[in-house]
Order: structure tokens, then sequence, then C-alpha cells
């Protein structure tokens, strides 16, 4: 199963941040005049550099493209900060350029994190990661982990709140609640069983911090080459 | 969401066409029901009743109906057995049909001691260490053939079982089972699966699993995963050294920075109780008449009590904690072999080391140099299986119904194997007697 594409308008945009989300694990689409070809579109990835007018006429015909409310991040410099309308409703989120494909990374991780799907199913996304939390199924570059229950909360909890670092102690309480066995070691045990089962080349998608805890997606992982 | 909607769901979704519900008899079988998804639901609200007298250990005079409730928290899809339609297993509990646990059900034995530690404070966390062998065949006739001449740690054995053990941790890896490390043992043809530690009893179920990801995998391609305590006279037979340590809520309860081996009065005392209690409990850790093969001089198994750092025939070792690694404090007990019921084993440690620490055992002085213990681990199984029928430990652990039976079944086995006429007895007395 493919991954929805993120779309990016226009086609001019820096080829590294561009290199550095397909890395990632996204996959990419532009839009010319025969549309997409995509049928679904997980986000959008709008630059200003063409100007902030030229942007929102952009930003405005992927929110007409679709019913889905796609998200849309905008790309701008630091001198048209100023002139950006938040109430406008045609961006979510925006990074200043220069931006890196770390913090892009980060922000679509956000943006697209709980996205209602097109059977009205609840995805949880995040680079190769794919979560169906209605028919409680994770995937990874396409590929159905077959995990236990409490692999798969623990997942889903550290990806709907990817980048963030828990605490073990954080994790035992709002992942297991009062229904665990072992302390925090616990936690160390589940991770290790996650990472076993995303396999060696998406296992560091869970990141240990050292002396604090975990967290699912760190920064420096866009750098890497995931593919 | 509860964990039967997730076990429930999944099987939907995944188009499992089958779920195994596996349980294990007293002398560590693994057993298995197939069901349909559709009286999965039922399994896992109700439970299976089924007939246990055909089941070792099981056996009772009246009353032979009992009931297999699934453990929904251990459902697992088995990527190995994937023919089209997939296979899942969730690991059962055995009850009797008031819904009391069942005297013979080895899950409730170990769960029983796991949650005594519980209530003084302790998670018991263990690891082991599962050697085996690949041979060619299984057929007695033929007898144990290795495929490689390969030794110790050998990187380049070019041979089908070095492959073969790769490709088993990868999937072991998959179903969630990490491996700390796997390598090629001392002996010819013989492997070792080190699986990184987590709390007794999901490990006593992961033991039973990965000897069947093992076996599975070996006899796909037409070779046997053996774990005969000692399949060949003149090399090591095949250990499952279990690392062992207590945790207190954070805190590895076994850790001392400030004691020169790096060991608390807990796991002092703990390792007391084990020395103490290493000949009762050896019928349960080593069953089988050929586990007393294995436990001879020479070949760095136990063959008496005492405890070391260095010295790799103890029965206990004390591996040096990494520089400033307190966490990784343990005790490594060495007489189980990898043909063991791991839910037994695992506790009947836990109660000899728990005894070690409710009567504030003296842990005896190291063994310096090579020298072994003062007392002897038993050296056959008849003399193990006196010692386990006379333990209090062990009745008070396992119960009578499980001690009873198993005596019974050991001195049948031990029967039979001294009405045998052997090789050995033909060669070296037959041409001079």
């Amino acid at each position: 199963m493919a991954t929805d594409p993120i779309l990016c308008l226009p086609a001019s945009i820096d080829p590294s941040l561009l290199l550095g989300l397909s890395q990632a694990g996204y996959r990419l689409a532009v839009q010319d005049d025969a549309g997409t070809g995509e049928d679904r579109i997980l986000a959008a990835l709008v630059s200003a550099r063409g100007g902030v007018d030229a942007a929102k006429v952009l930003c405005a015909a992927v929110r007409n493209s679709s019913e889905d409310q796609i998200p849309v991040l905008l790309l701008v410099s630091q001198s048209d900060v100023s002139s950006l309308d938040h109430t406008s409703g045609l961006f979510d989120d925006f990074a200043i350029l220069p931006s890196s494909a770390a913090e892009l990374l980060v922000r679509f991780a956000r943006l697209t994190a709980g996205r209602t799907g097109a059977d009205g199913e609840t995805i949880v996304a995040f680079g190769p990661l794919k979560i169906n939390t209605e028919t409680y199924q994770a995937m990874i570059d396409g590929r159905v982990l077959d995990l236990t229950y409490m692999e798969y909360e623990l997942l889903t909890f550290l990806a709907t709140n990817a980048t963030k670092v828990f605490t073990r102690e954080a994790l035992l309480s709002r992942v297991w609640g009062y229904e665990y066995y072992g302390g925090a070691r616990t936690v160390d045990v589940h991770i290790r069983r996650l990472r076993a089962k995303l396999g060696e080349e998406h296992a560091s998608l869970i990141e240990t911090i050292r002396s604090v805890g975990y967290r699912l997606g760190q920064p420096s992982w866009a750098n890497t080459s995931i593919q | 969401m509860t964990k039967n909607d997730y076990v429930l769901r999944t099987v939907e979704e995944r188009g499992i066409g089958f779920i195994q519900l596996w349980f294990t008899d007293v002398l560590g079988t693994p057993k298995a029901f197939h069901i349909t998804p559709q009286e999965l639901e039922n399994a896992l609200e109700e439970g299976m009743t089924f007939d246990g007298s055909a089941i070792d250990g099981f056996s009772r005079v009246q009353e032979a109906d009992v009931l297999a409730r699934p453990d929904p928290s251990t459902f697992q899809v088995l990527p190995y057995e994937g023919t089209g339609s997939e296979i899942a297993r969730v690991v059962c509990d055995i009850s009797n049909l008031d819904g009391s646990p069942f005297e013979g059900c080895p899950r409730h034995t170990l769960r029983r001691v796991a949650e005594r530690a519980r209530t003084q404070g302790y998670t018991f966390y263990v690891a082991p260490e599962i050697e085996y062998f690949y041979f060619s065949s299984a057929d007695p006739t033929i007898g144990p053939v290795p495929l490689d001449r390969g030794g110790y740690f050998d990187l380049s054995v070019g041979d089908a079982a070095s492959g073969l053990r790769r490709r088993s941790v990868k999937m072991l890896e998959e179903m969630g089972i990490p491996v700390e490390h796997a390598q090629h043992e001392d002996a010819p043809s013989q492997h070792e699966v080190d699986l990184r530690y987590t709390d007794v009893l999901t490990m006593a179920d992961t033991v039973m699993t990965t000897r069947l990801v093992l076996k599975a995998l070996a006899s796909a391609e037409g070779l046997v995963a053996s774990f005969m305590p000692k399949p060949l006279a003149s090399v090591q037979g095949s250990g499952m050294h279990t690392h062992c340590s207590l945790w207190s809520n954070e805190e590895n309860a076994f850790a001392d920075a400030s004691d020169e081996t790096g060991l608390s009065p807990t796991a002092r005392q703990f390792m007391a109780g084990l020395l103490v209690h290493a000949p009762e409990i050896t019928a349960i850790t080593n069953q089988w008449v050929n586990s007393y093969k294995r436990l001879v001089a020479g070949h760095e198994a136990p063959v008496s009590i005492g405890w070391a750092r260095s010295n790799r025939s103890a029965l206990v070792r004390v591996p040096v904690a990494k520089h400033g690694r307190l966490e990784s404090t343990r005790l490594e007990y060495r007489a189980p072999d990898s043909a063991c019921n791991p839910y037994l084993s695992f506790a009947m440690i836990l109660a000899a080391g728990l005894k070690g620490i409710e009567g504030g055992y003296e842990l005896e002085p190291e063994l310096t140099g090579f020298h072994g213990g003062v007392r002897p681990l038993p050296s056959n199984l008849n003399d193990a299986v006196d010692l386990l029928e006379n333990s209090a430990l062990a009745r008070e652990t396992l119960g009578d119904h499980v001690v009873e039976w198993f005596v019974r079944n050991k001195r049948a086995e031990w029967a039979a194997y001294k009405s045998e006429i052997t090789q050995f007895e033909l060669d070296r007395y037959l041409p001079t007697l």
C-alpha cells in the first residue's frame, strides 16, 4: 500500500528540502496542467517565494481541490511574515526560509497526525509510519506490523505525540495506566520489542533520550537515508 | 478499546485463517488447539473446555475437563506460518471449570511465584542464553550428524546452519522477540541465541516461542533444531544459562556500587538461596536422563555448588557489570538446559532465591581458582528426583499435584533407562567378561 503523497507547489521548491522529505519516506507529487494524478493527498507544501499573493492563490487551490481538509504548510521568507494573514484559513502552519528538511518533517508530522482518511478511518502518520486507529493496523513503508496489544498502544501514543520526549514514568501512566507489570523497565522492554518489529532500518524511528526517556521521530532523522 | 477488541479486530483486518491456542504441559511440551476466527470471541470470553486427561501432568481421576483461557495480551501473528491465510497464536492459562487456577498449569505456577515476589516489592527479570544444535536428521537410527565443523564465535562458517540461524533471529525480531546476540557455539553445529531480558512470565512464553520458531524454520529447510541437552558425547551440551535480576521500583535490587563485588545484600541472599536449594530444584531445571550427561566435568557445565565472578564452570556466575552500568548487575544460573520447562524452571529459581531473601541466608565464600564447590549437584535423574520429592520448597512452589505427577513420570523414565543395555556396556564388557 503506497503512502499518500505530499503535494509540492510550485514545483520549483528548493531541491534539498524535497530530497530530505523523500529520504524520510514521504512521497512527493507535483501538480501540472493534468492535475496530480493522485487520488488522495496527505498534505501540501506551498512556497511563497513567488510572493505572498501568488502563494495564497496556490493555497486556495489546494483548499478547493478536495473536500478533505488537506493540511497546508507554507514556506515564507522572513520579510514576508508580517504580511501573512493568520485568519485567512488558507494555511495551517508555516516555516521561515531558509528552512531545513528536519524542520519540515516535524511540522508535517504534527499536521498529519490524527488525519481522517477516505473511509472515515483515523490515520496517525509520521514519515514511513502509518497507523489506522479504527482498524488497529500499523504499517511501516507499506508493510504491516503485527503488534501485540501493548506494543500497539505504545506505538500509537508515541506517533500521536511525535517528536515529543516522554519519560518512562509518563509512558507508564499514560499508556499502561495502572495495569502494568514491573515498573519503568517494562517501557524499555516494550520499546526494544517495537524496535525489533520495526526492523533494522526503521528501529531508530524511536529514539532513546539518555537519562530522560523516549521519543518517536527526531530532527536528525531527516538526514538519515531511510529508503 | 479492550484487549479482546484489539485481538478480534486484528484477526478480521489481517484475514487470519486460524488461531492457535497455546499451552504447555508439565514437561514443557508445547500443545495447541486450532480454532477458527468465528470461535475466537467465545474462546476469549469464556475459554475453551477440553479433556485434560490425555495431557502429561493434567490427568486426574475425577473431573478430567479443564478450561483453556486465552491471554489476549499474548496475541501474535506467526509470520513463519503464513501460507496463504495467516495464523496467529494466543497463549492460554489452564483453569478448572469453576475458573480457579488448575494446579497442573505451569503458567499459573510461575505467575504465583512472580506475584509473591511482587508483594515483596520485586519484579523478576530473566534473560536466557539458549544453546542448541542443528542436525541433518532426528532419526535415532542415524544419530546426530552435525552440519559443520565450526567452533566458538567462528565468523566465516559457510554452512547452511549459520544462514538458517540468521534468518531465524530475523524472524524472532519480527515477532517482537529481541535477540541480544546469536553466535556459533563451541561444538560443531552448535548455536546460541541470547534473548534480551524481560519479566519472567513473558520470558517463559518467549522461550516456548523461540524453540518453536527455531524448530519450524529448520524443518522448513529439511534440517532439525535440537534442544537435547547432550546429543554428542565428546563436546559440550546445550545449556540454558539464565541471567537473573530483581528490580525494586526503578532500581536494580542486586546492585550495590559500594560493594567490592558490586552485589547488594539482597543479591547475596538470593544467590545463597539458589546455592542452598540447587540440588532439590535440579530435577526441574534438568529433567531428562540425558540432562545429566551434560552436567559432567570438562565441558563448562556445573557439577558442584558454588559461585564465582570469573570461573565459567561455577553454578552461579556473577558477570562483571560494565563500568558504571549498575543496572546490568545480575546473576547467571548455569544449571538449566535447553530442554527444561521454562515456566517451572524459572519458578523454582525465583522461589529458591526468594527463600534466601526471606530467610536471610548467609552467602558462602566465592570459589577461587578453578576449584569446584564441595557439595555436588545430583549426578543422575534418579538422585535428582529423590531430592525433589523430599523438597518442601518444591511442594510449596509447584504444589503436590505437579510434584507427585512429575516424580511418577520421572521414576518411570529412569526405570526404562535402567533396563536398557547400552553400547558402552557391550563395547566394554562383552569382549572381556
